[in-house]
């Protein structure tokens, strides 16, 4: 394939995986509007005033960062993971594995699928939080954006991964039920770990989900309990690791070719 | 340049679940050839497509199209190559014309050359009025049509279909079969299975006939047709017969009472046969042929196998 042609190859499994979450914009694109609106009137607006500030800040201006992390990363893992596996199991990777697209723009594609939903996540739930709370600026516009396209690409590549082993819609909920959702709600969604007791700061720690979190919140409010530079390292260090486990299997067609 | 739009040699396939699904097959097809491939269920048949179009990885061999070693430079390769699987493989939920477009577009087909040759296809295969319905609710018949539209629309020079009239009514498998005769007419080398021996008898020129994971025919349609050294017929006859008459060298057989069948070898002519049933008073009305001569000839050569 020339230079032309390949770019043509991507923009076309892209716009491919766009049309797929947008079709069905009522499963991907509602709920998490809905659950964050939830979110803030339950524990923003009703029991936000009585837990009072923290870090400084109102508890529901608190919140908002953590919530659009939480949307942004289920957002990205779930759209990866459900087209991909989809694709396996109605046999439409064939559609790919007969074309001359090398593995690498495959994968590039999914991402860019994960990555677009994450972010239009991201932007509809600050939308919802704006409603809730009207005086929410950001602090560092870079920042905010940078972790929020960082988070999405790695992600997608975790979900890419999920869905090469799964071998039933079982397998790809799996996941994100008892290992992503639990990481995230602990990673500083809704408290700063500085509340906490120190053992169960030490330990909060080494959840990977807190530093993406915490840099994000740095992003929009100026507020972190982590080291941002060690955090965007290990963001990138991850998405360097996940995207070269990533090729190995499909370069050795684990879970795609028998 | 080779003269082969496919050569395979040495191919083997051994399944994850230790099943030898092809034992070593070499098989040329020249350019512009309208190959048979046919088989019983189980031979080897769409293990050998898969790898060929690398959806399943090989064991052990060579694959060249077009003179190209898929292990060299498969992206080239693959750009020769038209695929219609045995199994429906798009998303059933995306537009016909979505589906389409969408596949030119892995190739690298922008998008105004795409849709032109979308459109052109799904023309000639009578589903353009469909073209905004979702996949999943078309009838079989139109799926396969939407993977053949597939498969063309990058103009591949050779073209393989796995099992394409399975499923599909009388009218439309001729009308496909005339769809196929014609491409190949304007120069696309097709290779194709079928469990219509029938068609493929009319069609193909070229045959192999894979068994078990091993070639077992490989030859001009012709050629093995010729080979054939048995006839049988079905005999209508005008009046009930009470008793068989003594014709030995025809293997008189009898249906019911107003049908006869009889074998000719190849000295024989159906002259000779008709002379001596009027010799006996018989009148035979009409007459066809009991089987599909490709049928018996395959059931032969498979038992044949079997036998040694
Ligand atoms: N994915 C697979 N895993 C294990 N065995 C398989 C697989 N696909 C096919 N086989 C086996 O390989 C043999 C050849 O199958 P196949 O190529 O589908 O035959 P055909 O297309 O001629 O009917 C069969 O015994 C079949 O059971
Ligand atoms: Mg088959």
């Amino acid at each position: 394939m020339g230079t032309k042609e390949l770019i043509w190859s991507i923009i076309t499994l892209s716009e491919k995986e766009l049309r797929r979450f947008m079709r069905i914009w009522v499963q991907t694109l509602v709920p998490p509007a809905v659950t964050t609106s939830l979110y803030f009137v339950i524990f923003g607006s009703l029991i936000g005033p009585r837990i009072g500030a923290m870090d400084g800040f109102d508890y529901i201006q608190f919140m908002i960062p953590g919530l659009i992390m939480l949307a942004v990363i289920t957002a990205a893992y779930s759209n990866v993971v459900s087209s991909f596996y989809g694709v396996k199991f109605q046999r439409a990777i064939e559609e790919l594995l007969i074309s001359p697209m090398p593995n690498w723009a495959i994968l590039f594609g999914y991402v860019v699928g994960g990555v677009a939903r994450g972010v239009m996540i991201g932007v509809i739930v600050f939308l919802v939080s704006l409603v809730f709370y009207p005086n929410f600026e950001i602090e560092n516009y870079g920042l905010t954006i940078l972790v929020l396209f960082l988070t999405s690409i790695m992600f997608s590549l975790m979900g890419f991964i999920n869905a090469v082993y799964a071998d039933s819609f079982d397998d790809i909920a799996v996941i994100p039920t008892f290992v992503l959702t639990p990481l995230i709600y602990l990673g500083g969604v809704f408290y700063s770990i500085n509340i906490l007791p120190d053992i169960w700061r030490n330990i909060s720690l080494a959840n990977p989900m807190l530093y993406v979190v915490n840099t994000f919140r740095e992003g929009m409010l100026g507020s972190s309990d982590v080291s941002i530079p060690l955090a965007l390292g290990m963001m990138v260090g991850f998405i360097i690791l996940f995207a070269v486990i990533c090729l190995y299997l499909l370069n050795k067609g684990i879970g795609i070719r028998q | 340049m080779t003269e082969y739009a496919l050569e395979i040699n040495g191919l083997k396939k051994v399944y994850d679940n230790d099943v030898e699904a092809l034992k070593g097959i070499d098989l040329k097809i020249t350019k512009g050839d309208f190959f048979a491939l046919l088989g019983p269920n189980g031979a080897g048949k769409s293990s050998t497509i898969g790898i060929i179009s690398s959806i399943t990885n090989k064991t052990d061999g060579i694959i060249k199209i077009f003179g190209i070693d898929i292990d060299q430079d498969f992206p080239k390769a693959k750009s020769f190559l038209g695929v219609v699987a045995q199994e429906i493989n798009f998303s059933q939920f995306e537009k016909v014309e979505d589906i389409v477009i969408t596949q030119a577009g892995f190739y690298g087909i922008p998008k105004d050359i795409a849709k032109k040759r979308c459109k052109n296809l799904l023309k000639k295969l009578s589903l353009w009025d469909k073209r905004h319905d979702q996949a999943r609710n078309l009838s079989g018949g139109q799926k396969r049509r939407v993977m053949i539209a597939k498969a063309l629309v990058h103009e591949p020079k050779l073209l393989i279909l796995d099992e394409p009239t399975a499923g599909v009514d009388i009218e439309l498998r001729r009308e496909m079969w005339d769809f196929l005769s014609d491409i190949n007419k304007k120069g696309t080398t097709i290779i194709l299975t079928t469990h219509y021996l029938e068609e493929a008898e009319q069609h193909c020129n070229n045959i192999a006939i894979i068994d078990e994971g091993s070639i077992v025919e490989d030859t001009s349609m012709k050629e093995l047709l010729s080979r054939l050294s048995i006839q049988s017929f079905v005999l209508d006859l005008e009046n009930e017969i009470q008793e068989l008459p003594d014709l030995p060298i025809f293997d008189l057989k009898s249906q019911d009472s107003k049908t006869l069948t009889a074998t000719l070898t190849k000295d024989d002519d159906l002259n000779s046969l008709f002379d001596k049933l009027s010799e006996h008073g018989i009148k035979v009305k009409s007459m066809r042929n009991e089987q599909n001569r490709l049928e018996e000839l395959f059931i032969r050569l498979v038992k044949e196998k079997d036998g040694n």
